[in-house]
């Protein structure tokens, strides 16, 4: 069955969509994902769909379901890459994916994630030094 | 050209972007022709159980247009302006698609017959 990847990159999974979504595809992408944060512990997932010419409501409530997914898991959810066109597309089309955090290109999004995943570990220090208190 | 399946919907969205691209449609606005007929054919295919797309190249005097026909034989749609409204869903969805696509294009025209069917026609000028 056609897959889309899932790279792992230290604590963060990489997903490139590099081919035109079908719905089921993209179900399965879902799938994947939450099977594979829980796998390996991941703590981000950044989606590359600078590839997609197409984003439609279907494809935008999947991105929706993986970022409130991942959160529920503890991972974090950055999508990069998205195309001017497909962008204004969007809005028009009267979504303004709420909950899905973004960024230009790969290298903003990996800051974004880190810094997120930093600031994570740093409200846990916290707590434990509140706990030995 | 039918819809019958998942697949048939990334068909119809290379074909429509094909003939946007000939018509010489900008890349917004092909963006915005291929993501409406992404969601008209999902309804076709998800609520009216499948049925088929027209494609039709338009020319009326200096401008060009591109229609888009899509037909199901499904159980129609007995409220259309609830059908139409935002955040209205009869399925699973986020209830965008006909609203939504409605916006994407210039000319939009919705009929159907309960039990008989729909036929939601579509049409963007250059």
């Amino acid at each position: 069955m056609e897959r889309i990847p899932i790279l792992r990159m230290g604590q963060v999974l990489l997903v490139t969509i590099q081919v035109d979504m079908h719905d089921q595809l993209a179900v399965t992408l879902q799938d994947d994902l939450t099977a594979k944060i829980v796998d390996t512990g991941a703590r981000g997932v950044l989606i590359d769909i600078s590839s997609l010419e197409v984003v439609d409501s279907f494809i935008g409530r999947i991105l929706g379901n993986i970022a409130t997914m991942s959160r529920v898991l503890d991972a974090q959810t950055v999508v990069v890459g998205m195309q001017p066109a497909v962008a204004i597309t969007l809005v028009e089309l009267g979504m303004s994916l709420p909950g899905i955090r973004t960024a230009l290109n790969v290298e903003k999004g990996m800051a974004l994630l880190q810094s997120s995943m930093d600031a994570d570990e740093a409200v846990l220090e916290v707590a434990d030094a509140s706990l030995e208190d | 050209m039918p819809i019958r399946s998942a697949q048939d919907l990334v068909l119809v969205r290379q074909a429509v972007r094909t003939w946007s691209a000939e018509l010489k449609f900008s890349l917004v606005e092909q963006t915005k022709m291929v993501t409406a007929a992404s969601e008209l054919a999902r309804n076709t295919l998800d609520y009216g159980k499948g049925g088929q797309v027209t494609l039709q190249m338009l020319q009326e005097g200096l401008r060009k247009g591109l229609r888009l026909s899509f037909e199901d034989q499904g159980p129609g749609i007995p409220d259309i302006d609830l059908a139409l409204r935002d955040g209205y869903t009869s399925g699973g969805g986020m209830g965008l698609g006909l609203g939504g696509a409605r916006r994407l294009v210039n000319e939009f025209d919705i009929v159907s017959k309960v039990g008989e069917g729909t036929r939601v026609t579509v049409t963007r000028w250059k």
